[in-house]
């Protein structure tokens, strides 16, 4: 074999490879997506949001607790992170910028967003849960809120920094107040992503489990009382999943597609989103 | 005026992330104050975890959480880079949208489905090929590394993105093969890009608790071998915390969560702060 014939060898082992690890990867996932689909598709029926949660062996057993509790986890969560995610990713962009202090906490924001999310959970019940003496909602969306600050954070000092500083110029040339500059210039241009930052938010704060267990901690009936224990589809899903019951293992794997479902809706919501930002551009 | 109470509210949110984070660091430390007080470093190095003894040893679960991570990184580093060169310089246009947008949805999925799915469907391939439970630290580092592998392949294929084209041309040239440009152009130059994401990826893989809690196994006993039920870190936690009926025992767990958050925040610090800065100023 000649020394090219061996690198043309070489060559098309090492791409037969890197191809095979690719369809590897992707039948481990596809397989997972099956299984959810089908697992999940076959355990939907109306029962399931007309009914709550039921000792095991009840056929009027549903997930409208889980389903509901979700919703008012994930509300009050955005009802913190956002605000405060979009003011503090503001200030980093705008009035912060280069300085020492943004940097700091762009960085420290950073780490945050990778940092463990049962750890949050944990922070929580010291400082929520243990004062209050019970599990509540309120502990729970703290827990999820302080997640999502991060997320928001970062994708709103992005967004800000892409809106062109000739626009601000313009608008401090009309003798515009910066605030007024900000809210009405800056956002407006910033629209887009800013809105993607945030379903990418909820979508991650979504999924999350860990940081509920011992805050909102779980409850199979309906409630909307604040101040108690929170169903939410997450760890409704951890429990039903882990039980011996055939038919809470059925409804664990329905509560696991729907909750798949709105996930990946809105991560694919929020990419339509920027890229009809980008296209009118 | 209105001026002023803008900025200071943008201010004072911006300000808030430094002192929440500063926040938990404290209360994580001031909980697991009595632990330390009691226990010093044994804390860290016994594995005797005995809640009725009232004894706590973190060794077993700070060995678990090591070994699951290292294991997973080990399965899923080969082919998530596989994968990435795939998306980058493989796959034609069309084939590198739908793959690298479908890689990078499954990322989103929620990691509780992961493990649910791992409970069901690949503790019993294990069990039925290695004997034993099928639940422990073998099942544990293959679910975490199809868990994380998405999230791994996005990032370091964003990081082989960055090679110029120019430079790759120009290899091309020379008459080099894809392979040749591959492993003497792209691994090169964004060398210092990739090692950051994998250790990201496994600042990640550390701080996991859904994927892992299904198929771990929750016993506090250091494992003779990869089969063997054990434990982790957040494992522990998640099992554990709403369980802890004594001041010391929830010390000791709040201790496990400042060592799971100190180690995390370290990991992740280095690759941020050290080979991804370095792979952009490069």
């Amino acid at each position: 074999m000649t020394a090219v014939q061996k690198r043309v060898v070489i060559n098309k082992l090492a791409l037969a490879f890197s191809t095979l690890s690719a369809l590897i990867a992707l039948g481990f996932l596809f397989w997972i997506l099956g299984v959810l689909v089908m697992k999940g598709v076959s355990a939907l029926n109306w029962n399931i949001f007309i009914f709550e949660g039921a000792p095991p062996g009840y056929a009027e057993s549903g997930l409208k607790h889980a389903l509901v509790g979700q919703a008012i986890l994930i509300g009050m969560a955005t009802a913190i992170g956002v605000p405060l995610g979009i003011l503090a990713g503001t200030y980093l962009s705008e009035y912060g910028k280069n300085s020492k202090l943004a940097h700091t906490i762009r960085d420290i924001s950073d780490i945050m967003m990778s940092a463990p999310s049962i750890v949050i959970g944990a922070f929580v019940y010291a400082v929520v849960v243990m004062p209050m003496g019970h599990f509540s909602a309120w502990a729970g969306a703290i827990a999820l809120g302080i997640i999502m600050i991060p997320i928001i954070l970062r994708t709103t000092d992005d967004m800000l920094q892409l809106v062109p500083g000739e626009l601000r110029e313009a608008a401090f040339a009309l003798g515009a107040p910066k605030y007024k500059v900000i809210l009405s210039v800056v956002y407006r241009g910033a629209k887009a992503g800013i809105l993607t930052g945030v379903l990418l938010g909820i979508a991650r704060v979504g999924g999350e489990t860990a940081p509920l267990l011992f805050t909102s901690f779980n409850d199979n009936f309906f409630t909307t009382n604040l101040n108690e224990a929170m169903p939410s589809l997450t760890v409704t899903i951890f429990n039903y999943a882990t039980s011996p019951y055939e038919d809470w293992q059925q409804l664990g794997w329905a509560a696991a597609f729907i909750l798949s479902m709105f996930i990946l809706g809105l991560n694919i919501l929020g990419r339509l989103i920027l890229l009809a930002g980008k296209k009118r551009k | 005026m209105i001026d002023k109470i803008f900025f200071n509210f943008t201010r004072i949110s911006a300000l808030l992330i430094l002192v929440i984070v500063a926040w938990i660091f404290t209360v994580l430390f001031n909980h697991s104050l009595e632990a330390m007080n009691t226990f010093g470093l044994d804390f860290i190095t016994k594995d005797e975890w005995a809640p009725n003894l009232d004894k706590f040893g973190a060794y077993a679960a700070i060995l678990g959480s090591i070994i699951s991570t290292f294991l997973a990184m080990l399965l899923a580093i080969p082919i998530a880079i596989g994968v990435a060169i795939f998306l980058s310089e493989i796959a034609h246009d069309k084939i590198k949208g739908f793959f690298g947008v479908s890689v990078e949805l499954l990322a989103a999925i929620p990691s509780v489905i992961y493990g649910m799915w791992g409970l069901f469907f690949f503790v019993p391939i294990i069990r039925n090929i290695f004997g034993g439970m099928g639940i422990g630290l073998l099942a544990a580092g293959i679910v975490l590394a199809i868990m994380i592998l998405p999230f791994m392949a996005a990032v370091t294929r964003d990081a082989m993105n960055t090679t110029p084209d120019i430079l790759k041309e120009s290899a091309y040239a020379l008459g080099g093969t894809q392979w040749d440009v591959i492993k003497d152009i792209i691994i090169p130059y964004a060398k210092a890009g990739i090692i950051g994401s994998l250790i990201l990826a496994l600042g990640r893989a550390i701080g996991e608790t859904m994927a892992v809690t299904f198929v771990m196994g929750n016993v506090h006993h250091v494992p003779g071998s990869i089969l063997d039920p054990t434990t982790s870190i957040p494992v522990t936690l998640a099992n554990e915390f709403t369980e802890a009926d004594s001041s010391l025992y929830f010390s000791s767990l709040f201790g496990l969560a400042l060592t799971l958050l100190i180690m995390s925040f370290v990991v992740i610090a280095v690759a941020k702060f050290y080979f991804l800065r370095k792979a952009r100023r490069a």
